[in-house]
């Protein structure tokens, strides 16, 4: 009765002027669990969620290592997201192959959003259904990308994609300011925070996220389990203070009181920022 | 019959196959060696077509992107093909306009592949190539061979020059040569090439490549003293010789 004209192949225009298979692939994107970015001068770090299925089976893979310079972490159909990082992983050994060198990383982001942007102007063919954060480093320094299905693609300082990934958007577009001069360890920190955002009050544990660093001196590669949970048990703990000042509405509304019931009130804060953008208004400096 | 026309259209497909069996118009030796700043190369400009010195102003020595200097000996109309190939390669490099670069060490590798995949092919390009540069500070110097046998040196030289400069260069080279002491130093091979090397003209150019760039000399000559007893009579104690 109501059924869309417009959303039979991806090359049809709606009146308004939209792709509405492009928008579907997009949000397939949104519905993947989420994956987060963010870099400094000198390193990039990348985290996801892990969400099984069922209770019967382990979750999927979604940071993958492209080379040694370069790591991608998705959101979406998985396995889209396994063809394209086996395709980065292809021109990244081509490119060695000629060159000696490691391919630079806009470079590779640049192929890769032509390769999805093919896919949107072929009848036959369907959009990848995945988002990919890619980061890597380069002559040019330390490089975070969002690809897109509709073959666009951002550099960013902090990005998140996935479900429930505005709640790590705001708190990576709060703190963000500061990345740049971030050491290495502060930017994992941050990214296991961004993480805990968009678990929505569900404990972070090391079984439920992956980190992955890639950084001046440092190839790409994924953090292992314990130190996670090392990571995430020493600001626990520390953070007593932290989870607070982390929230700097909490802080603002609450003043000293803001001490007590500190997990609780970073999830209050998480919760409220989720719904919207308005909590961005009157936002305290930040006082790490 | 018709297995028989088959068999002969593959075979004649490759009887119309020309490949480079010889060179021929040849230039002699290029000497390259790092010094304090940067590279510096020489080569004569001698163009010997067989073992007649047909060209006497080729340009041997050329600049390659913003980083890299390459100089060629071996089959002159196949270094000019591998211009053309690098061409395209700083064009296409430089198409991306993003900040990054091909440095002298991609090159080398580059070329490093282009000859290894001509020599499979049978079809080798006749030459041995010096490629030289500075990017962000860093200094290389490499070489390929026209089969692509490739290393790094602090000096290379291609031809005789391996048989007569290479000795000169391990005795006299160091890291810290000025610009001054690595021209006279490459002005002494040079030299002993012309006196040694029938195919090496009196017309020469030496190249420096440094952070700020590549400069090619002008042509110029190097005096010579040919009055040597041994030059006299070169064959006195040669026995078997006239």
């Amino acid at each position: 009765m109501f059924r869309n004209q417009y959303d039979t192949d991806v090359t049809t225009w709606s009146p308004a002027g939209r792709l509405f298979q492009v928008e579907y692939a997009m949000e397939a994107v949104k519905q993947g669990s989420a994956a987060i970015g963010l870099r400094s001068k000198t390193h990039v770090v990348l985290g996801c969620v892990n969400k099984a299925n069922s209770e019967l089976t382990s979750h999927q893979k979604k940071i993958f290592k492209v080379d040694d310079h370069i790591g991608v972490a998705i959101a979406g159909l998985t396995a889209d997201g396994r063809v394209l990082s086996r395709y980065m992983r292809s021109e990244c050994i081509n490119y060695g192959f000629t060159y000696e060198s490691p391919l630079p990383v806009g470079r590779l982001v640049v192929q890769l959003a032509d390769k999805a942007q093919v896919c949107t102007q072929r009848s036959w063919k369907r959009p990848y259904g995945v988002g990919l954060l890619v980061g890597g480093l380069d002559e040019s320094g330390a490089h975070l990308y969002y690809n897109c299905p509709s073959g666009n693609y951002f550099e960013y300082q902090a990005f998140a994609i996935g479900s429930r990934s505005q709640a790590a958007k705001t708190y990576l577009e709060r703190r963000f300011n500061s990345f740049m001069d971030s050491s290495r360890d502060d930017l994992i920190k941050d990214a296991l925070l961004a993480i805990r955002e968009t678990l929505q009050g569900e404990t972070l544990k090391s079984s439920i996220c992956t980190v992955a660093v890639v950084g001046a001196g440092e190839a790409f590669h994924v953090l292992d389990n314990e130190t996670v949970q090392k990571l995430i048990d020493a600001f626990e703990i520390a953070g007593g203070e932290e989870a607070p000042a982390a929230d700097p509405d909490a802080a603002a509304e609450e003043g000293g009181a803001a001490d007590q019931g500190a997990a609780a009130a970073a999830d209050q804060g998480a919760a409220a920022t989720d719904q919207g953008a308005a909590t961005e208004e009157g936002v305290a400096p930040m006082d790490i | 019959m018709e297995s028989n026309q088959a068999k002969n259209s593959l075979l004649s497909s490759h009887d119309n196959i020309q490949r480079t069996q010889y060179p021929y118009v040849t230039g002699t030796s290029v000497v390259a060696l790092k010094y304090k700043d940067g590279i510096l190369m020489a080569s004569d400009m001698g163009g010997s077509y067989g073992s007649t010195l047909r060209y006497k102003s080729v340009e041997r020595l050329k600049p390659i992107g913003k980083h890299s200097l390459l100089g060629a000996s071996g089959e002159l109309s196949d270094f000019q093909e591998i211009l053309r190939y690098l061409d395209e390669l700083i064009l296409y490099d430089n198409m991306w306009d993003d900040g990054n670069s091909l440095g002298p060490k991609e090159v080398h590798n580059y070329l490093t592949r282009v000859m290894y995949n001509r020599r499979n092919k049978f079809d080798p390009l006749w030459n041995t190539l010096v490629l030289g540069g500075v990017k962000k500070g860093h200094k290389y110097l490499g070489m390929v061979s026209m089969i692509g046998v490739n290393f790094e040196d602090d000096h290379v030289a291609t031809g005789f020059g391996n048989h007569l400069a290479r000795p000169i260069l391990r005795d006299e080279w160091r890291e810290d040569l000025t610009f001054e002491e690595g021209v006279k130093l490459l002005e002494k091979c040079m030299r002993v090439l012309l006196y040694r090397d029938r195919s090496a003209v009196n017309k020469l150019q030496i190249a420096k490549i440094t952070e700020e760039g590549v400069t090619i000399s002008q042509p110029y000559s190097l005096k010579t003293f040919w009055g040597f007893s041994a030059f006299q009579n070169p064959t006195v104690g040669a026995e078997g010789s006239w």
